[in-house]
């Protein structure tokens, strides 16, 4: 009987191809490369400089979507790029796409997404695999039981000409949450809740496997939101063991294997041997999460909605405190909010829309909130339009734009206003992540609905009595029926 | 491909604030660059300057000669969040060469090495102790895998035995992994074949 091994351990020995040794790092196989305009223009130059191809296009797959205008082209024609450089930032990805025989969800592509939407929608991502972007979110891929994590540029230039990274192995920690998470309790609390737990840094140097009843009972999109945020505690990827959840979902997606049987029992075999070991072991309860909002400017200052501000233990959380102009003890849900975003590779997709238009039905944003909803991909666009959610949005009040990263990075124009309060189903809270000197909460879809709703904070569960989830599944059902 | 590092003498500047992220060192929407060139005008931009882009008296940013101050003194889990390596390429471009801290980002340590830009990570007691000597110059000896200040014992830090050496040599690791090919190649055969692929 050999050692029993992790779901990482496994993943990893499946993609060495030369092993490490104390003087040099191994050499990891990469199975999917994914790539979008902003971290790629300058490895795409280093290539070219050295007179080097990309080694496997065929593994590489781009899309368009931080530099992205999330407004269609005007009467002219002309999208609404927020500069003359970013629509060239795009520009230089379609060049070096066809250059190098990339495919490329552009414009015009009914496939065109939030990279990390996209490539699971796709079947591009699969259990077992090797996944790298040039992104730190790209943890969230792990979900499918793959091994997915952010690199830098000069990487991304190593991958475009060797197919291969340098990596030395990581120490693996284990999450466990066990219980069953409460109505109106999301995989975004569970992530925030975690990394309150965990702490900012403290998954530094580790590779994270959920596991446990609650990640289990957690729909594919719920994975991707709990694996998607692993970078906030500073974890290098963030994984979770496939299952029948996992294959169900895949079935019949576009690249996924011509042998789907055999390919699933393969992915079955990925999962944590009993008795291996991990570096770290953290238990959550999952009955006791509670819808979670961040009062500060780090992902691990997350508390339930109404709990009070803590008391600053350091200078850096007086400065946050400071910085969200709030005051410990005090809760933050009596502050005014001048903006809802829902969207981002975190939350941008159908079942978030479908929790947050649960809370809006038959309901108005809250007069002087803005509240934009992106969703994360053409192929969400195209099924919640088909579920009627966007005129939820629109007859609510807020606004529903084309698919990209926008307001959670805000470097398309899409952005928070100086001062402004913002609750948002993104992942970061940084001073100025959202525009300058914008302040941001992050929270659930749900909990973002009912605090435009609102116009303050708020606790999804006020919303969500019996007659109005009753409705709402009677709604999709009437669409299922068609 | 960079300018070996060898040693490094400079006074320190103490940024003492936790978790300073990447969007601090240069944010979001100056990434929309083509170039890796030029970007220590946008290193830590909001710190430095108001909404209409004049500068910050206060930015103890704005108050230094960066030719003066190579190593930055960071607070722990600095250069955490985004991946960009547009965050080391403006910590070069301004002048740092150099991070000290007690915990730093794993994505910008992996980048940083690959620009010349040194992360060492000591323990709080050496951490406060070089915060207490800002003026005082302090060597960081790669060869020797130390950090000396006056006649203080020198103070040992590890980096990662490969990315030294690159380091030390001023070249980067893609060549290195180019002359690894031939396994790449047939780690791919042996990998259709079989669907259980051995290492090389």
């Amino acid at each position: 009987m050999s050692q029993p091994k992790t779901l990482y351990q496994k993943v990893w020995d499946r993609h060495v191809v030369v092993p490490e040794t104390a003087e040099t790092p191994g050499v990891m196989y990469v199975d999917l490369h994914l790539v979008h305009e902003v971290t790629s223009p300058q490895a795409f130059s280093e290539i070219a400089a050295r007179g080097l191809k990309v080694r496997r296009p065929d593994r590489t797959f781009a899309t368009l979507d931080h530099s992205t205008p999330t407004l269609p082209a005007g009467p002219d024609g002309q999208l609404p790029y927020v500069t003359e450089q970013a629509r060239k930032q795009v520009e230089t990805l379609e060049v070096n796409c066809a250059r190098h025989g990339i495919e490329l969800a552009g414009w015009g592509s009914d496939q065109r997404g939030v990279v990390h939407v996209m490539g699971p929608e796709l079947g591009l991502t699969q259990p077992g695999m090797t996944v790298v972007c040039g992104d730190s979110h790209t943890a969230t891929h792990g979900a499918f039981g793959a091994l997915a994590f952010g690199i830098g540029t000069s990487e991304v230039g190593h991958v475009l000409a060797t197919q291969c990274l340098l990596q030395r192995r990581a120490k693996a920690m284990r999450v466990t949450i066990n219980g069953r998470l409460r109505p109106g309790v999301s995989g975004k609390d569970m992530a925030l809740a975690v990394i309150a737990a965990i702490g900012f840094g403290g998954g530094t140097g580790y590779v994270i496997e959920y596991a446990g009843e609650a990640v289990r009972a957690l729909d594919m999109e719920g994975r991707m939101t709990l694996c998607n945020m692993s970078i906030e505690a500073g974890a290098r990827a963030g994984m979770i063991a496939p299952d029948q959840t996992t294959i169900d979902w895949l079935r019949g997606r576009r690249h996924v294997p011509a042998d789907y049987e055999a390919a699933a029992a393969d992915w079955l075999a990925l999962a944590t041997d009993p008795g291996a070991v991990f570096d770290k072991e953290v238990a959550l309860d999952g009955a006791a999460i509670r819808p979670m909002a961040t009062w500060g400017t780090t992902p691990d200052a997350g508390a339930p909605v109404g709990a009070p501000v803590p008391q600053p233990r350091s200078a850096s959380d007086q400065k946050a405190i400071d910085y969200m102009g709030f005051t410990a003890g005090e809760a933050t849900t009596g502050h005014k909010v001048d903006v809802v975003f829902i969207g981002s590779c975190t939350n941008g997709r159908l079942p978030d829309l479908r929790a947050a238009a649960d809370v809006l039905r038959g309901r108005k944003v809250q007069p002087g909130v803005r509240m934009l909803v992106v969703p994360g991909s053409e192929a969400v666009r195209r099924d919640a339009e088909a579920e009627g959610l966007d005129k939820v949005f629109t007859e609510a009040g807020a606004e529903w734009r084309i698919p990209g990263c926008s307001m959670c990075i805000a470097m398309n124009g899409d952005f928070v206003a100086p001062g402004q309060l913002a609750v948002s189903t993104s992942n970061r809270n940084f001073e100025g992540r959202q525009g300058k000197d914008a302040r941001t909460i992050l929270a659930s879809p749900a909990t973002a609905a009912a605090s435009a709703v609102a116009g303050v904070l708020t606790d999804p569960r006020v919303y969500l009595e019996a007659p109005v989830l009753k409705q709402a599944s009677a709604a999709r059902e009437a669409v299922g029926a068609e | 491909m960079s300018e070996p590092f060898k040693t490094l003498t400079s006074k320190t500047l103490t940024l003492s604030q936790a978790n300073i992220d990447t969007d601090q060192i240069i944010p979001a929407r100056f990434l929309t660059t083509t170039s890796r060139e030029g970007l220590g005008a946008q290193a830590f931009y909001d710190w430095r300057y108001e909404a209409d882009g004049s500068p910050k008296p206060e930015s103890v940013l704005n108050r230094i000669d960066p030719t003066e101050h190579r190593i930055l003194l960071a607070g722990p889990n600095f250069a955490c969040g985004s991946s960009r390596e547009h965050a080391p390429w403006a910590l070069l471009d301004y002048g740092f060469r150099a991070v000290i801290s007690t915990e730093i980002a794993d994505i910008f340590t992996s980048n940083a090495l690959k620009n010349g830009f040194l992360p060492i990570v000591v323990d709080q007691a050496v951490w406060d102790d070089l915060a207490a000597h800002p003026e005082q110059p302090v060597t960081i000896d790669l060869e020797a895998g130390e950090i000396r200040r006056g006649n203080v014992p020198a103070v040992p830090f590890k980096v990662e035995s490969f990315a030294r050496q690159c380091l030390l040599d001023g070249v980067d690791a893609l060549g290195w992994l180019q002359a690894k090919l031939p396994y790449v190649a047939s780690y791919e055969r042996l990998r259709q074949d079989t669907y259980q692929p051995e290492t090389a």
